[in-house]
């Protein structure tokens, strides 16, 4: 398959995140990191909201994290997303804590619950690009 | 900012048929309520200097020029608010006429959100949901249902909060547009019906979501000064605020995703009106799903953050409760006139002409707008 292929939403190119999305590629997800203050951040962006501070490096996230929230969509609101429903969508909080939003994997929607640990996962998507899942861990 | 108080007044409301299919332009459907609201004031074309247009930009300050033959726009701004858009405008629009910038100033709203194209497919392609668009929308976290629903489930795990709380808003909403003319859905409602439709995104049901419409609404913002030579009874402006939360543009990043702009926006509002809560006779509150209109409920200090599931519960937000709420059904059931339905409706109630939903001896009201994913909007009003 190829991008032209792809039959959902695809992350527009964006200068600030290409880090992001490549360390997904390599399924070795690294998050932004202010070498003014150490904060970490997501998603993607050129200032620190804490020092200000314009220069930063990417870290390895662990990919351990809990959920914050969730959702379970019975209704795709786009045509790729038809085949998945029932879909759970969580907000993970990871151990750096930022959050991710993405799509559960081998969970049950009555298991879900605030603060139940999960593992992060990597689907390549065959469109050049890889998105994160999560796992009850 | 106490200075603003009452230095102006809504002296003038428009609002076409709302509907699911106009068959009119989104121009036709403005002009008609800008009209509307001019003749409704008594004031001609001529008279309106400054305009806020709706920051969709559909229409922008030069179609009012153009077709309204306005000779001299002194003022024009946009407030990119979403569902706040509104009451956001008010408060433009107070600071504009107050300081002597412009002296009336008209703010219109309308679309074919049902028979153009639907509002909920836009959202990706607008810059301040950049952010969604990259990460969340290629995850399937693409319209307002699912995203709200993570506000809503968090607010439902941390305080108890129950889907036949939420019912109530939609039924008591629903209510109220049986009574209105102009309303798209008049089919009454159960909490058992609420509970019976379908799942859009967990747990938000069919009946917790808003109407796509077609249709406009206008109002203009005068100086009290001169609004009391107009045609109809002024309404007073007592108080304005907006208000962002933190990571407006993602709900998933927000520290605390159970509050709203509104709470930042209701202190200063209150605080400008000198006014309590107790004074409120009428509220009309944006009402795009069910849970935001309680979560604004509590971040407007009507209750506690976690007790809005039982605030609206038995009756005290229906018409001859407490706090009657969307006395003219709301975006749920009368029309998604983007929330200037809602200040319209404030505006008749104020002036005692809101019909068979009216509330009786209304003397202060609020109006609140909240949208683009968090962004909140008040505005307190008095005859």
């Amino acid at each position: 398959m190829t991008e032209l292929d792809y039959d959902k939403p695809m992350p527009p190119l964006n200068r600030d995140s290409k880090p992001f999305w490549d360390s997904m590629k390599e399924h070795n997800m690294r998050l932004q990191r202010c070498v003014g203050c150490g904060k970490i951040r997501h998603y993607p962006r050129p200032v620190c909201d804490s020092c200000y501070s314009m220069e930063y490096d990417w870290v390895r996230a662990s990919g351990k994290g809990k959920v914050h929230t969730w959702t379970v969509s019975e209704h795709a609101f786009h045509p790729g997303f038809l085949a998945a429903l029932p879909m759970t969508l969580a907000t993970v909080e990871l151990e750096e804590g930022v959050r991710v939003c993405a799509q559960m994997r081998d969970v049950e929607p009555g298991q879900m619950a605030v603060d139940m640990a999960v593992e992060l996962g990597y689907e390549d998507t065959g469109a050049n690009f890889t998105l994160p899942v999560f796992r009850p861990a | 900012m106490a200075g603003l108080t009452d230095k102006c007044a809504i002296t003038g409301i428009g609002e076409t048929e709302y509907s699911k299919n106009s068959g009119k332009s989104v121009a036709a459907l403005q002009m008609e309520a800008s009209l509307k609201a001019i003749a409704d004031a008594g004031l001609k074309p001529t008279d309106i200097d400054g305009v806020i247009p709706y920051g969709n930009m559909e229409m922008v300050a030069e179609d009012f020029i153009t077709n309204l033959g306005l000779p001299d726009l002194r003022y024009s701004a946009v407030t990119p608010l979403g569902g706040a858009s509104a009451v956001a405008a008010i408060q433009a629009a107070v600071s504009a006429v107050a300081s002597g910038i412009a002296n009336n100033v008209l703010i219109p709203i309308g679309r074919n959100g049902s028979s153009g194209q639907r509002i909920g497919a836009r959202a990706g392609e607008m810059p301040q949901f950049r952010l969604i668009g990259e990460f969340e929308m290629p995850q399937g976290n693409i319209a307002p249902p699912q995203l709200y629903a993570h506000m809503a489930r968090r607010h439902m795990e941390l305080y108890g909060t129950k889907s036949e709380q939420l019912a109530e808003i939609a039924v008591s909403t629903r209510a109220n547009a049986i009574l209105n003319d102009n309303a798209v859905m008049t089919k009454p409602m159960t909490i058992e019906d609420h509970q019976n439709s379908r799942i859009i995104s967990d747990p938000l049901r069919l009946f917790d979501c808003c109407l796509e419409s077609d249709g406009a609404a206008a109002v203009i913002v005068s100086g009290s000064d001169r609004a009391k030579d107009l045609a109809q009874k002024p309404i007073y402006i007592m108080g304005v605020g907006e208000g962002h939360p933190d990571s407006p543009s993602t709900i998933t990043q927000r520290p605390d995703i159970t509050t709203l702009g509104t709470a930042k926006a209701a202190p200063r509002a209150f605080g400008m009106a000198g006014v309590s809560h107790k004074d409120i006779d009428v509220a009309e509150i944006y009402d795009c799903f069910t849970y935001i209109v309680m979560c604004q409920l509590e971040d407007l200090g009507f209750c506690k953050k976690g007790e809005g599931g039982d605030f609206v519960s038995n009756g005290r937000i229906a018409r001859g409760g407490e706090l009657p709420i969307n006395t003219h059904g709301g975006l749920l059931s009368q029309s998604h006139i983007v929330g200037m339905n809602h200040v319209c409706e404030l505006v008749k109630q104020l002036r005692g002409s809101a019909g068979k939903a009216q509330v009786a001896n209304a003397e202060i009201g609020l109006v609140t707008g909240y949208g683009d994913m968090g962004d909140g909007s008040v505005a307190i009003m008095r005859n």
